[in-house]
């Protein structure tokens, strides 16, 4: 399919089908009318609090709660203790104490032998309102022997260190994961080994090999996680309104861990204040303020404050990566060998599909041609807070995304070539598509060279390295940095893709009512990205209906059909496939009731948007609002025709999705104080067809500012003893609109050729390709000074000391 | 473990604060360590207001005291007693959105919506302080407050958009 012709408009002015139209959801939010979970108050509603622990590693003695207990106003304490003496009915372990982590690990619900982290749940108070909870916490005593933490990610695996999953009889920080591998290799070991070996001796051929360290970082949506549960225990109804990206799932998870079946479990995500990742884990908060309703039998909500959030909930990368990039000296490049050691926190709890336990990193090869490529991935416990695949990642592409653009980079250097110059070389061709890769994805579309000149046009490319020329000879320090990504996104065919066992396939239900309005109902779950509006338009699209005249119903579970929700891009590249199949079923139906109407044959009907006519007459004709009317009325219709207008459908991909793109940017670093300004970011996307233009930039100025935000300042570090140094918005630091230059955005759409309406999701494109055009622009920068390679964040600090050859380990804090 | 009945009268109102909001005069009891943001939030009930952070850092609290934007998280409401308290509630007039409602709207100067409503106050008063500010006068005004799903270039842009349409009868300071 080509380029979609600009869409007619319906009496409200918008679009009927693609094109940009003004948000739906936008009334309430400007009105202050916006529904969060902190926003839910029930009738005898009590609040809760989390004592958290303040040791890394610790082995709880005792806990008092006898002073919290008498506050006045306290309701309930509970402690891990508690928990063990709720017997759970369920397969999953016999008490409360422990949950299931969404990759098959367990993960302490509070606290029971031992605190892993700065910041785990010990105890939960349950008050008449959110100060005395807070005060309750003040006095629970709780006695703690230290332990030694494992804060260093490399020296976990180290003979002697402190075991921290003692809990499950291991003797090491290893991680198992449900396949029975302690690592996770994709690709051609043996071919990528004899590649680079041969390009070693070869004199013609160079071999660079870098470290490579993707920091932890923290998605740190503006709304933090919370929840209000309330547990009717005359009907057994538990109902939960949550921050949650993925209510479906979820309300499987809970009704595995509470023994529950799902009927009687109704999850409601109301409006959610960005996700980013965050808000797809089950956490112990969540799982508390279940525990809180059935102990006390009054709704009981938890909020998270900002610094438990940052500290306890869904933490993001944190992979230490070495590649080795072999080319010839033309720049032709030949194989890429990756070694990661991947921190996981103390409980393994990324969320991904379970037969990628480190995510689509594999995906590394990027968008180049080359044949032999291999990446081995060892995961280790540390005394840290569990997460890991978050903040926009698409399934850790980020880490796959930055390794290879810094590692080309990296070999550009070495090459003394123009990286413009060595990408343009190594960049798949048109004609290579479908192309499977050497670690094995299959590319579906793609025009990479073009989208690349169209950035480098916007760039004015040429311009921008004489202005830096001119500039070195005058002592400034200006850079250009490039990024040119692959993700695939749209998780997933179910044969490859479940996570806890659940397939990866959209449910959706739309029901068109006699007067030709229309409900949708989906499965996936708004953080922001517009579903109440970019699904009307498909509808629209599909049907003729006014996008204004369909409603969209989504996060309630009570309401919606079963699917996996929203994070890896996947809601237009799955959901919104459903959303046009559902829609074309709908189509077909119609068909049916005005060939009936029509006294005609099917197949002498044909469709022009919003209508069935008869070929050849175009007089003769129903329009959908008609033939909506016709469906629900007395109209005879043939044997094995039903009545109504509805349908439903459940997409399962045939395969992701791979929207790509080219990102410049230019920044301008100050080597007295190491800072960095960037000046300008060029962005050109092509995420395939566009449904809504406005929403897909809007979604890219977000991820560039993710981008300026990880490379420049973002960073969750601990100290020796276990300290989270991030804990709060004073040390982690988020890019304000003065760090931000206004985007220059461009776009190239090649359809995927899969997908029914040809669009291939954008949600996290941004986030995931931005980050290595700012540090390959500040490396850029850099490079009169010899600096190759440093670690974000490019602090001032950071940029300072490798401008003095003393570049420093990012993430941990040692002198 | 401990079971007790929940009773809101466990703690005794302290005090009580009298302000005026959106124009109306409101009085209510509460605590004197009581931070206006939970005030207006969870005792007056208007929640378009929020809150994001423990430290005075994301601004999704900000409303107006006597005309100035302020973080309703760095203030106690008992230092609000007797002064005007604008929120985003207040923008609206007489079934009439602002135009830097209409201006988020238009330039699409929102996704999540969170951070919405302590940009629109502070949007609102840059304007009517400036009523054509630069760009960088813009990006500074906000530059006190976190938005994680724009990137700023958008909320820059709805300014810039209720600057160009101020209202018929709009006020300039
Ligand atoms: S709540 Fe974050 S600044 Fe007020
Ligand atoms: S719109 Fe989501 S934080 Fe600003």
């Amino acid at each position: 399919m080509t380029a979609v012709e600009e869409a007619p408009l319906s009496p409200a002015g918008n679009p009927i089908g693609f094109g940009n139209m003004k948000r739906v959801e936008d009334q309430r939010f400007i009105r202050g009318e916006g529904n969060y979970v902190d926003d839910v108050n029930l009738p005898g509603m009590l609040h809760s609090a989390i004592l958290r622990s303040p040791y890394a590693h610790a082995r709880i003695k005792s806990i008092d709660t006898s002073a919290a207990e008498a506050l006045p106003g306290v309701v309930a304490v509970i402690t891990g203790k508690t928990l063990e003496g709720i017997p759970r009915p369920s397969l999953l372990g016999d008490n409360f104490a422990w949950m299931p982590t969404l990759s098959y690990d367990t993960q302490a619900v509070l606290a029971t032998d031992k605190v892993r982290f700065q910041g785990q749940e010990v105890a939960f108070v349950v008050a008449t309102d959110r100060y005395i909870a807070k005060d309750a916490l003040e006095l629970i005593d709780v006695d703690y022997e230290q332990l030694e933490p494992v804060m260093d990610a490399k020296k976990a695996m180290e003979p002697g260190a402190p075991v921290i999953r003692d809990d499950k009889g291991q003797t090491d920080n290893s991680i198992t994961d449900v396949h029975g591998h302690k690592t996770w290799e994709s690709g051609n070991a043996i071919g990528t080994a004899e590649a680079i070996a041969q390009a070693e001796n070869d004199p013609n051929c160079v071999v660079v090999t870098q470290e490579i360290m993707y920091p932890r970082v923290h998605p740190a949506p503006m709304e933090t996680c919370g929840s209000v549960s309330y547990l009717d225990k005359v009907t057994g109804q538990l109902t939960m309104y949550t921050t949650s990206q993925a209510p479906h799932a979820h309300r499987t998870v809970y009704a595995m861990v509470a023994g529950l079946p799902e009927h009687k479990i109704r999850i409601i995500s109301p409006d959610v204040g960005g996700g980013f990742g965050n808000k797809v884990g089950v956490y112990p908060g969540y799982v508390l303020s279940v525990i809180g309703t059935i102990v006390t039998g009054k709704p009981v909500k938890w909020m998270e404050d900002r610094g438990e959030n940052l500290m306890s909930t869904s933490f993001a990368r944190d992979y230490h990566m070495t590649g080795t990039i072999a080319a010839t000296k033309e720049g032709k490049i030949l194989a890429v060998d990756v070694d990661v050691l991947a921190d996981h926190g103390a409980f393994n709890g990324v969320a991904q599909p379970t037969n990628y336990p480190a995510g689509f990193f594999h995906i590394f090869s990027g968008s180049y041609d080359y044949p032999h490529a291999h990446c081995k991935v060892t995961p280790v416990y540390t005394n840290k807070a569990p997460g890991g695949v978050a903040y926009a990642c698409s399934f850790r592409i980020t880490e796959a995304v930055y390794l290879i653009e810094r590692l080309v980079d990296c070999l550009a250097a070495e090459l003394n070539m123009d990286p413009a110059e060595l990408r343009l070389k190594n960049l798949l061709r048109p004609e290579q598509f479908p192309y499977t890769s050497p670690t094995g994805w299959e590319y579906d579309s793609g025009e990479y060279e073009k989208t690349m000149r169209v950035a480098m046009e916007i760039a004015g490319y040429d311009e921008l390295r004489k202005e830096q020329e001119e500039k070195r000879a005058r002592g400034e320090y200006m850079g250009i940095g490039f990024s040119f990504f692959t993700e695939g996104v749209g998780a997933g065919p179910r044969k490859d893709m479940d996570i806890l066992g659940l397939g990866m396939a959209d449910g959706i239900e739309l029901r068109v009512h006699p007067t030709g309005k229309a409900v949708l109902r989906l499965s996936v779950q708004s953080q922001g990205q517009a579903h109440e509006t970019t699904y009307a338009q498909i509808v629209a699209h599909e049907l003729g209906i006014n996008p204004e005249d369909i409603e969209v119903v989504h996060g309630d579970t009570d309401q919606t059909p079963f699917g996996l929700g929203t994070y890896g891009s996947r809601s237009t590249p799955v959901s919104g496939a459903a959303a046009a199949v559902v829609s074309r079923k709908v189509k077909e139906r119609a068909r049916q009731v005005a060939a009936a109407a029509l006294e005609c044959s099917p197949d002498d009907l044909e469709w022009e948007l919003g209508r069935w006519f008869v070929k050849g007459d175009k007089e003769r004709g129903k329009t959908i609002t008609e033939i909506a009317l016709l469906s629900h009325g007395s109209l005879e219709l043939p044997e094995g025709v039903e009545g109504h207008l509805d349908a439903t459908a459940v997409y399962n991909p045939p395969n992701l999705t791979y929207p790509y793109g080219c990102y410049i940017c230019v920044v301008d670093v100050d080597p007295g104080t190491g800072q960095v300004k960037v000046r300008r970011f060029i962005a050109v996307d092509d995420c395939g067809t566009r449904i809504n233009p406005m929403v897909v930039e809007g979604q890219v100025h977000g991820g560039l500012a993710d981008g300026i935000g990880m490379a420049l300042m973002e960073l969750i570090a601990f100290d020796e003893d276990g300290n989270n140094l991030g804990g709060s918005f004073m040390d982690y630091l988020l890019p304000t609109a003065m760090e931000c230059p206004t985007y220059e955005l461009g776009e190239t759409v090649t359809p995927s050729p899969h997908h029914p309406i040809g669009a291939k999701g954008v949600g996290e494109s941004a986030t995931v390709g931005s980050p290595p055009a700012v540090v390959n622009a500040v490396m850029d920068a850099l490079a009169p000074f010899g600096v190759r390679h440093a670690d974000m964040p490019l602090t001032p600090a950071n940029v300072w000391r490798a401008i003095q050859g003393n570049p420093i380990r990012v993430d941990m804090a040692v002198e | 473990m401990r079971f007790a009945v929940p009773s809101n009268q466990a703690k005794e109102p302290d005090m009580q604060v009298t302000m005026t909001i959106n124009g109306e005069s409101v009085t209510k009891e509460c605590e004197p360590r009581t931070l206006l943001v939970h005030f207006i939030r969870d005792i007056v009930g208007l929640r378009g207001t929020h809150w994001g952070c423990d430290t005075s850092n994301c601004g999704t609290c900000v409303l107006w005291v006597d005309g100035e934007p302020v973080k309703s998280c760095t203030m106690l409401a008992a230092m609000a007693d007797g002064r005007e308290v604008r929120t985003v509630e207040g923008l609206e007039q007489n079934g009439q959105l602002d135009p830097i409602q209409e201006g988020f709207r238009e330039c699409h100067g929102l996704q999540c919506g969170f951070c919405t409503p302590g940009m629109m106050m502070t949007g609102r008063w840059i304007l009517d302080n400036n009523p054509n500010p630069s760009e960088e006068e813009i990006r500074e005004g906000i530059s006190g407050q976190l938005c994680r799903c724009t990137g700023y270039h958008n909320i820059v842009k709805s300014i810039q958009w209720a600057a160009e349409h101020p209202a018929e009868n709009e006020v300039k300071a």
